[in-house]
C-alpha cells in the first residue's frame, strides 16, 4: 500500500511514534500539580512549547496547544474578533484557506468577512487584499502559508506589510508548510495542524505574537494554556518531536519529493482531457492536485486503492458535504474527476513509478464505467 | 436543450460532451442542471475542450447553462 495522501495527515514520523509512547509513561500526571509525577509532565510540556516555538520562529511563551487544529483556528479568530470588537469585526481571507478558517470568518452567520480572490494558479491578489485592509471596520487578515490541495505558496512577506501598516493582525494558517518549506515570518498569529508534520492527531497548536489584540475566547480555563483545555502532554511532546524531525530533512525531502512529484505531474499531463493545477517549480514540493474529464472522482479513489494507492479528491462525491472543494472552484480547475496528491516523507521512488504506471488505466478504466471513453 | 435535473457529477458534463460530438460549430446548447459543480465544471469543459460558456444563471432550482460550439 503506497499512501499519497500525506498534504494535511502524514503519517506518523516514527521518532513520533517513539516519543508519544515513552511519554505516555512518563507524562501522565497533570501538569498543574506539584507533586514530583506533575512537575515531571509540566517539564516535558514546557520543552514541547520551547522545542515547537523555536521550529516556527516564535517566544515559547507565544505558542498554546489546542485539542485540535480546528479549535486553534476558532480560537484564533473569535479572540481577535473580541479582543477587536470596538474597531470592528471584519475578517478579511483569501478565498481558498482552509474551510475551517472560513467557517470561523463567516460565523455567526451575520459576521463580515470578505473573500480575495486567486488567479488560476491560485496566487492570492495583493494588490486587492491590502485595499481591502484598509477599510473601516477590519479586525483581522488570513492568509496561508501555502494551499494544500494546490500546492501554491501564497505571497504573505509581501501582503505584511500592508496588514502592519492598516494595524491589521495577519493569521497565517503553517498546515502543510511548517516542516515542509520555508515559512515566512511576517505573521502575527499562526495556526497549524500538527498531522502535517508527522505528528499524531488529537492537538492543534496557536501562536500569538507578543503585542497582538487577542483575547481566548469563551470562559476562562487554569493558567498552563491561554486557551481553556488541558492538552495531552504525550500527544504535545510527539508534535514537538515530528516537527524537528521533519524540519531537519526538509531540505533534503524537498530534493526528493519534487523530482518524484514532477514525475506524476507528467504523467497526469499525459492524459487526455485532464486539468492539472499550480507551478511545477514553485509550489510545495510534495502536493500535487489535477482532474480527469468524465470521471467519478469517488471512483477513481476506489479504483486506485484497489490497486494499492491511497489518493485523496476534492470532488464533490467524494466530500461530506457533497459539494466540489472550495479551492478547486477559485482556481477554476474541473472539480469533478479530481485526484489529490500528497507525497509523505522518504515515498519510495518505485511506488510513484508504479503510481505513474498504472494511473492511465485506472482512468481509461472509470472513464468507460459511465461510456465515456469514446468522448 | 439537456436537461441534467438530478443528475450528479460527472453526469452533466458527460451528457453535454456526447451531444456535443454530434452537433456542428456554432451551436448554442442549454443545460439544465442542479447539481453544484456544473457551474465550475461546464466553465471547465468549455475552456479544455475550446467552446464559449455564453452565460449561467438561475432558473428555478436550477442553473441554466448556455454554450456555444466551436469547431
Amino acid at each position: 500500500m503506497t499512501y499519497l495522501d500525506a498534504a494535511v495527515v502524514a503519517p506518523v514520523h516514527p521518532v513520533a511514534r517513539q516519543a508519544l509512547l515513552s511519554a505516555l509513561d512518563e507524562g501522565w500526571a497533570d501538569p498543574r500539580r506539584l507533586h514530583t509525577q506533575g512537575r515531571h509532565a509540566r517539564l516535558l510540556l514546557e520543552n514541547a512549547r520551547a522545542a515547537i516555538a523555536a521550529e516556527l520562529g516564535a517566544r515559547t511563551e507565544e505558542v498554546t496547544f489546542t485539542g485540535s487544529y480546528e479549535a486553534a483556528v476558532h480560537a484564533a479568530v473569535l479572540g481577535v474578533r473580541h479582543a477587536r470588537r470596538r474597531t470592528g469585526s471584519a475578517v478579511i481571507t483569501s478565498a481558498i484557506e482552509h474551510s475551517a478558517v472560513l467557517q470561523a470568518a463567516s460565523w455567526p452567520p451575520d459576521a463580515p468577512h470578505v473573500r480575495i480572490g486567486v488567479d488560476s494558479s491560485g496566487v492570492v491578489d495583493v494588490a486587492a487584499f491590502a485595499a481591502a485592509v484598509r477599510e473601516p471596520g477590519v479586525v483581522l487578515a488570513c492568509l496561508q502559508a501555502a494551499n494544500a490541495e494546490v500546492g501554491t505558496l501564497q505571497p504573505v512577506d509581501a501582503l505584511a506589510p500592508h496588514t502592519r501598516t492598516a494595524g491589521v493582525p495577519l493569521l497565517m494558517d503553517a498546515t502543510a508548510v511548517a516542516g515542509h518549506a520555508p515559512l515566512p515570518a511576517g505573521w502575527d498569529i499562526l495556526v497549524a495542524d500538527p498531522r502535517s508534520w508527522g505528528a499524531p492527531g488529537g492537538l492543534g497548536v496557536l501562536v500569538v505574537r507578543a503585542g497582538t489584540r487577542w483575547t481566548a475566547p469563551g470562559p476562562p480555563g487554569d493558567d498552563v494554556e491561554a486557551v481553556a483545555g488541558s492538552p495531552s502532554v504525550p500527544l504535545a511532546l510527539a508534535a514537538a518531536v515530528a516537527l524537528q524531525q521533519t524540519g531537519a530533512q526538509r531540505d533534503a525531502q524537498e530534493a526528493h519529493r519534487r523530482a518524484l512529484l514532477n514525475q506524476i505531474r507528467n504523467a497526469a499531463e499525459r492524459i487526455t482531457d485532464t486539468d492539472v493545477a499550480g507551478n511545477s517549480a514553485t509550489g510545495l514540493p510534495h502536493v500535487l492536485t489535477f482532474s480527469c474529464l468524465y470521471v467519478d472522482g469517488e471512483a477513481a479513489v476506489n479504483e486506485l486503492d484497489r490497486l494499492g494507492f491511497a489518493v485523496g479528491s476534492g470532488s464533490a462525491c467524494t466530500a461530506s458535504t457533497l459539494a466540489p472543494s472550495h479551492v478547486l472552484e477559485a482556481v477554476g480547475l474541473l472539480t469533478h474527476g479530481n485526484i489529490r496528491i500528497g507525497l509523505p516523507a522518504n515515498v519510495a521512488a518505485s511506488g510513484v513509478a508504479r503510481f505513474c504506471e498504472v494511473l492511465p488505466a485506472a482512468i481509461a478504466s472509470v472513464r468507460s464505467l459511465l461510456g465515456a471513453d469514446e468522448l | 436543450m439537456i436537461d441534467a435535473r438530478g443528475l450528479r457529477c460527472p453526469l452533466p458534463v458527460i451528457r453535454l460532451a456526447a451531444r456535443a460530438r454530434e452537433l456542428p460549430a456554432g451551436t448554442e446548447l442549454v443545460v439544465l442542471s442542479t447539481d453544484p459543480a456544473a457551474r465550475p465544471d461546464i466553465a471547465a469543459w468549455c475552456r479544455m475542450r475550446g467552446h464559449e460558456l455564453l452565460r449561467q444563471e438561475p432558473e428555478g432550482d436550477a442553473i441554466r447553462h448556455l454554450v456555444r460550439l466551436n469547431g
